[in-house]
C-alpha cells in the first residue's frame, strides 16, 4: 500500500504529535546535564530544577525593589498592551474595513491608501512613535495597532466583498436599507471571519509587543528577556519564551473555540 | 390590470446587442415562464428587472409607474443559489423582511409586533412545508427545503412581482417535482404575479400561465454582434390555470396581501 493511503490510528497519532516535543525536551536535558557536570556553574543551558526554582522565585517572591511579582507582573502588563493594540485594531478594522468593503465610494477613498500603509515596515514607525507619543504605554500600543490594523482591515473587507452578490440583492429586494444591511447581513457574516482574522493578526501582534517592549520599557515579558540578557539569565529566558509560546496557543485556541460557539452556522472551507 | 410592461427594450453591451426590441406586457396575477437557449439574454432581462441592470433603451414600468433602478421590495427574487441567510435560523429568514421594514434601526422587532409577524412567518413556513424545521440553519436544510424557504421568504414582503432566476436548476428530479407542487400552491392561494427564467421547457409549461420563448433571430458568426434576442414565440399555456383569490386562501395565509389579489381577481 502506497504511505500516502495509510492512517495512523488515534494512539499513534497522539504520539507521533508528541514525539518531537519529547525529542526536544531530551536533546536539551542531555545538553544541560553534559554541560553542567563538565562546569556546574553554566549558565547556557541550565537544568530543569534550576529554572523550575528560578520561576518559583519570580512567581511567588515579592521584588526587592518594586514589591511586584515580576512573573504575574510582566504577564498582566504585556497582555493588556496586546489587549489594547488589537482592540484599536479590531475597531478600524470593523469599521473601515466594512464600509470599504460594502460602499464603493468609501472603497475608492480608503483602498489604496491602506495598500500603501501597509508595505510600511511598522517597526520602522517606532521611533516616529516615540517622538510622537513618548516612551510610555501609548507607543507600544499603537505599534501593536497599526502593525495589525492594515492586515485586519483587509481581511475584514475581503469578507464583505466574499458575500455573494445574490444575498446582498436579496436583502434589497426584503427592502434593505444600507445600514439594515450593514447590521443585519454583514456585520453577522464577517464576524466569525474577523475571528479567524484576529487569530493570524496575533502572530505579528505578539513580534511587535516583544520588540517594542524590548527597546522601550520598565516593565513585560518582552523587557524581562531582553533585560536578563544581560546576565545569560538563560533559566529566566527560557521559561519566558514557553511561557509566551503557551500564551499566544491559549489565546489562539480560545478564539476558535469562541467562533465555533458564537457562530455554529458558520463553517469554514479550510480547516483551522 | 397589467403589472408589468417591458416596452421596446434594448440592451447593448459596448458593440454586443443582447436583446433587441422586447415588448411585453404582463398581466397582474399571470406567471410568465422565460425560455430560451443559454446566452440568450434570459438572465439579463431578469436583472434589469430586479434593477441590477438598466436597459440601454426602452423603459419598464411596474404598475404604472416607472422601475426604481436598484432592488427594492417592490420586486422579491429568488435566485439558484445564495437565496437565503446562512446566518438566520428558518424562521429569522422569513422575518427578516417584516424587520426591514418595520424597525429602520434596529432591524429587529419587538413584543406585539413581533409576535405578529411571526405569526405571519409561521402560516407561511406551513404553506412550503417547512413548519417542523423553524429554528434550524439553512445549512442544516436540503437543497429543495432552502428553495422553499427562500420562497417563503420572499413572498413575507408581500411583492408586486416575484421574479424567479432559474430557482429549481439545481435540484434533483424528485425534489424538483415536490417543490414545483409548492410553487404552484404558493402562486394560486397567494394571488402573485411571477416572471421565472428557466432552461427547463416542462417546468415552464407545467408553472407557466405564459411562456415566452427568446432566441437570437441570425445566429451566423458575422451576424452575432450586431443582432440581439428577442421574442420567437409568446405562448399562452392551455388549459388554463386559474389563481384561487375569491376563496378567501390568500386572505387567511397573508392578511395584506387581500388587496393585491383582490386587485388581481378583477381581472
Amino acid at each position: 500500500m502506497r504511505i500516502i493511503n495509510r492512517h495512523p490510528s488515534r494512539a499513534v497519532y497522539v504520539l507521533l504529535a508528541a514525539l518531537p516535543f519529547i525529542a526536544l525536551a531530551v536533546v536539551y536535558s542531555i545538553g544541560s546535564y553534559e554541560r553542567l557536570s563538565v562546569n556546574p556553574a553554566d549558565k547556557i543551558l541550565p537544568s530543569v530544577t534550576q529554572m523550575m526554582l528560578t520561576m518559583k522565585e519570580y512567581m511567588f517572591v515579592a521584588d526587592k525593589r518594586t514589591g511586584h511579582y515580576l512573573f504575574w507582573s510582566d504577564t498582566a502588563i504585556s497582555l493588556w498592551r496586546l489587549a489594547c493594540g488589537m482592540a484599536i485594531s479590531i475597531a478600524i478594522s470593523l469599521v473601515v474595513g466594512v464600509a470599504a468593503g460594502f460602499i464603493p465610494w468609501i472603497r475608492a477613498l480608503v483602498q489604496p491608501f491602506v495598500a500603501a500603509f501597509s508595505l510600511i515596515p511598522p517597526i520602522t514607525i517606532l521611533p516616529i512613535l516615540f517622538i510622537l507619543v513618548g516612551l510610555e504605554e501609548a507607543s507600544k500600543i499603537t505599534l501593536i495597532a497599526v502593525g495589525t490594523a492594515p492586515l485586519m482591515l483587509r481581511a475584514v473587507a475581503l469578507a464583505v466583498e466574499d458575500i455573494p452578490r445574490e444575498m446582498i440583492v436579496k436583502a434589497q429586494t426584503l427592502g434593505a436599507s444600507t445600514w439594515q444591511m450593514v447590521t443585519r447581513v454583514v456585520l453577522p457574516q464577517v464576524l466569525p471571519k474577523l475571528i479567524v482574522a484576529t487569530r493570524f493578526a496575533l502572530i505579528p501582534a505578539w513580534i511587535f509587543l516583544i520588540s517594542a517592549e524590548a527597546i522601550a520599557a520598565v516593565s513585560g515579558l518582552g523587557y524581562r528577556i531582553f533585560l536578563v540578557r544581560r546576565f545569560l539569565a538563560m533559566d529566566v529566558i527560557i521559561p519566558y519564551v514557553i511561557w509566551i509560546t503557551l500564551l499566544a496557543w491559549i489565546m489562539d485556541i480560545s478564539l476558535a473555540m469562541l467562533q465555533r460557539r458564537l457562530f455554529p452556522w458558520f463553517q469554514p472551507e479550510q480547516k483551522s | 390590470m397589467t403589472a408589468v410592461v417591458l416596452e421596446k427594450i434594448w440592451k447593448e453591451y459596448g458593440d454586443q446587442i443582447v436583446l433587441e426590441n422586447i415588448d411585453i406586457r404582463i398581466e397582474s396575477g399571470s406567471f410568465v415562464a422565460l425560455v430560451g437557449p443559454s446566452g440568450c439574454g434570459k438572465t439579463t432581462l431578469l436583472k434589469m428587472l430586479l434593477g441590477e441592470e438598466k436597459p440601454t433603451t426602452g423603459r419598464i414600468l411596474l404598475d404604472g409607474t416607472p422601475l426604481k433602478p436598484e432592488p427594492d421590495w417592490d420586486r422579491g427574487v429568488v435566485f439558484q443559489r445564495y437565496s437565503v441567510f446562512p446566518h438566520l435560523t428558518v424562521l429569522g429568514n422569513v422575518l427578516v423582511g417584516r424587520e426591514f421594514e418595520q424597525s429602520l434601526f434596529w432591524g429587529r422587532l419587538f413584543g406585539d409586533k413581533r409576535r405578529r409577524a411571526i405569526e405571519d412567518a409561521r402560516a407561511l413556513l406551513k404553506a412550503v412545508g417547512l413548519s417542523d424545521h423553524e429554528n434550524k440553519f439553512p445549512a442544516a436544510l436540503s437543497g429543495g427545503m432552502q428553495q422553499r424557504l427562500a420562497l417563503a421568504q420572499a413572498l413575507m414582503r408581500k411583492p408586486k412581482v416575484l421574479l424567479l432566476d432559474e430557482p429549481f436548476g439545481a435540484l434533483d428530479p424528485g425534489i424538483r417535482a415536490e417543490v414545483h407542487a409548492v410553487m404552484n400552491e404558493l402562486w394560486m392561494a397567494e394571488g402573485i404575479t411571477v416572471v421565472m427564467v428557466t432552461h427547463d421547457l416542462s417546468e415552464a409549461f407545467r408553472l407557466g400561465t405564459r411562456v415566452i420563448a427568446l432566441e437570437r433571430r441570425r445566429n451566423r458568426p458575422e451576424e452575432k454582434e450586431r443582432y440581439g434576442a428577442t421574442i420567437a414565440h409568446d405562448i399562452t399555456v392551455w388549459p388554463p390555470k386559474k389563481q384561487n383569490v375569491l376563496n378567501g386562501s390568500a386572505a387567511a395565509l397573508a392578511p395584506t396581501s387581500a388587496t393585491l389579489s383582490a386587485s388581481a381577481a378583477l381581472h
